[in-house]
């Protein structure tokens, strides 16, 4: 079974984003870009695959800008086996809908015939958590969001998901999809020997009309602005300060 | 317009404020209709601003499973102008399905209705906002519950089943694991005392929880504790775990990156307890106090 895991190359998650004085978004010119970090968990997941005899296959995807070869680069690293770069943009700042995104892969999905999809939650940048939803679908696969546990017993798939309260467990048939959420497992560090290997593994460069895809964007974006910031209080030197303060704004 | 508005329910019950959050920010749309899947339609026929209540049941719909639950709102959603659910697990596995099988974009974490088509959503941890514009026919949002107050009782919805839509049974339910608890709601709690790896064990976690318990408080955690087993997951708050805004937030061992931060910095009041005097934590807290947890707590739960 081939085992298709898409990467989105973002700010890295050490960096505080600054908003543009202009409104007109967030800058990123100088700033650490590196591979989300749910992604960084879905390729972890895929390569286990691998190395237990499950997964034949583990091919990276990533939609945007061409240095997204480097985060492609990286995947390779930790085991994918290849990689397809959909460069649709030459600037950092345009970010791709994940409806276009989705779209996107579904093409990807429509030549490679996956047997499974792990993507990641949710993007660091635009904090959507939807892409694997709306990627599930427009295949008409089933979906199995914020995996902390994923089992695949011949062509059923056994899914512990992350929800409000607790746990749930749920079945599948394959194909199917899934997002990682943190817990799903610890991602490896890609050695350096690997670094090198990963350097000569093939990457497919396409565009988004190899797909005959639109991705326009639905929701303008009108302004971005910093939200309404809170400054540092006082420290108290002892419980008992603490609580009469606490009385005093009237929360106790 | 009219709204259809997915209620935060399933085969256990309702989860009645964030339900009633969301519908205060619907009724400013138009006229809500709202589903409820497994359990709890008389209770929210009871809230006002409901027009009408539409139920649905079976194992699928009832447990929260994106496929049946899609299935269903696509065979009502024509009637439509917009589709919204308050921001939960449950929904944010759903909408986007729903959203992409209508071919339009959905709007995750509204904390903002400027109008019928604009919005404003927290991007990047939270660390912007943007305003953003639909294009689509229909809009399908979900909400922050903590930027809108809930609706009060005071209605008697009329409550009819939904439209029955067929199962595409890709997915089915096992089990859910849910810890019985009678302390309140993370999301909606007036109190929140959360701990962080300075905690350094489940056992000591009790030591957060006595605190909690005392002030009558739903207990949080930061990543850290929960990765470390020290807290179950549902506990999480942060970017990509619950956004929490009460009165009175108490932070006990935790640094404060800008992750936990999303999730927490809109609380009235902000209190950390941290040994380390730069832990960024206290750049947003209220009032802080520097010391070792292990002495400051127990000696603040016996004086509360
Ligand atoms: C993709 C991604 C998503 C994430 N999402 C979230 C999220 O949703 N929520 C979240 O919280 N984090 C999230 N994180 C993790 C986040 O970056 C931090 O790693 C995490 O919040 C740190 O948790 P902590 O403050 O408990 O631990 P630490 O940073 O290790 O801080 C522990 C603190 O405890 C203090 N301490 C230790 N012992 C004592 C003592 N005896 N008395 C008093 N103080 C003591 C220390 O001084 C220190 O400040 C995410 C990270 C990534 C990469
Ligand atoms: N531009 C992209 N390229 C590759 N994968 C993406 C891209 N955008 C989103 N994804 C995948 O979808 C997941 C969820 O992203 P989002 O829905 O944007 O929060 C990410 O963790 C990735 O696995």
């Amino acid at each position: 079974m081939k085992v298709l895991v898409p990467v989105k190359r973002v700010i890295d998650y050490n960096v505080k984003a600054r908003v543009k004085a202009d409104g007109t978004g967030v800058d990123l010119t100088n700033v650490k870009m590196s591979m989300n970090p749910f992604d960084e968990i879905a390729v972890e997941e895929a390569v286990r695959l691998k190395e237990k005899g499950i997964a034949t296959e583990v091919v990276a995807v990533s939609i945007g800008v061409k240095q997204a070869g480097d985060t492609l680069r990286t995947a390779m690293a930790m085991g994918a086996d290849r990689a397809i770069l959909i460069n649709v943009s030459d600037d950092a700042g345009t970010d791709i809908e994940p409806l276009a995104v989705a779209k996107l892969l579904k093409g990807v999905i429509d030549a490679e015939q996956p047997g499974l999809v792990i993507a990641g939650k949710q993007a660091i940048d635009n904090d959507m958590n939807a892409t694997g939803q709306m990627l599930a679908a427009l295949l008409g696969w089933g979906q199995a969001t914020f995996a902390s546990k994923v089992d695949v017993e011949g062509d059923t798939l056994r899914v512990t998901r992350e929800i409000d309260g607790g746990l749930q467990d749920i079945t599948m048939t394959l194909p199917a999809i899934i997002t990682a959420d943190l817990r799903l497992n610890e991602p490896r560090y890609a050695s350096l020997p690997n670094i090198m290997k990963a350097k000569k593994k093939p990457l497919e460069e396409k565009t988004a009309a190899d797909y005959g895809v639109d991705i326009t964007p639905r929701l303008t974006v009108m302004k971005t602005v910093e939200p309404a910031g809170r400054t540092a209080g006082i420290k108290v030197a002892s419980v008992d300060e603490l609580l009469a303060k606490l009385k005093a704004a009237e929360v106790l | 317009m009219a709204v259809l508005l997915l209620a935060e329910s399933n085969a256990n019950g309702l989860n009645r404020d964030a339900t009633a959050r969301a519908i205060t920010a619907a009724s400013t749309l138009g006229e809500v209709t709202v589903l409820v899947p497994g359990a709890g339609a008389a209770e929210v026929a009871g809230i006002s601003g409901v027009s009408r209540v539409l139920t649905a049941e079976g194992d699928g719909v009832a447990h929260g499973l994106a496929e049946p639950l899609a299935a269903l709102i696509i065979g009502m959603a024509a009637d439509y102008s917009h589709i919204v659910a308050p921001s939960t697990a449950m929904a944010k596995n759903v909408l986007p399905r729903v959203a992409a099988l209508l071919d339009v974009m959905v709007i995750p974490d509204v904390i903002a209705i400027i109008d019928a088509d604009t919005f404003e959503r927290p991007v990047y941890a939270g660390n912007a906002v943007q305003t953003v514009k639909s294009a689509d026919a229909t809009k399908v949002l979900t909400v922050r519950t903590a930027g809108f107050a809930a609706a009060a009782d005071g209605n008697t919805a009329p409550v009819s089943p939904a439209p029955e839509a067929a199962d595409p049974a890709l997915s089915a339910w096992v089990a859910d694991h849910i810890a019985d608890t009678d302390r309140p709601d993370l999301t909606s709690a007036r109190i929140v005392v959360s701990g962080g790896r300075g905690i350094g064990s489940e056992e000591n976690f009790a030591l957060v929880a006595n605190l909690a318990d005392k002030m009558g408080a739903a207990v949080g955690a930061s990543r850290a504790a929960v990765d470390a087993g020290f807290a179950p997951n549902d506990w999480q708050v942060g970017q990509t775990g619950k956004v929490v805004a009460p009165d009175l937030y108490i932070a006990l061992g935790i640094s404060g990156a800008i992750q936990h931060l999303a999730g927490m910095k809109d609380s009235k009041v902000i209190v950390a307890i941290n040994q380390d005097e730069d832990a960024p934590i206290f750049q947003v807290a209220d009032f802080g106090l520097v010391g070792d947890l292990f002495t400051i707590v127990p000696d603040l739960t016996s004086k509360v």
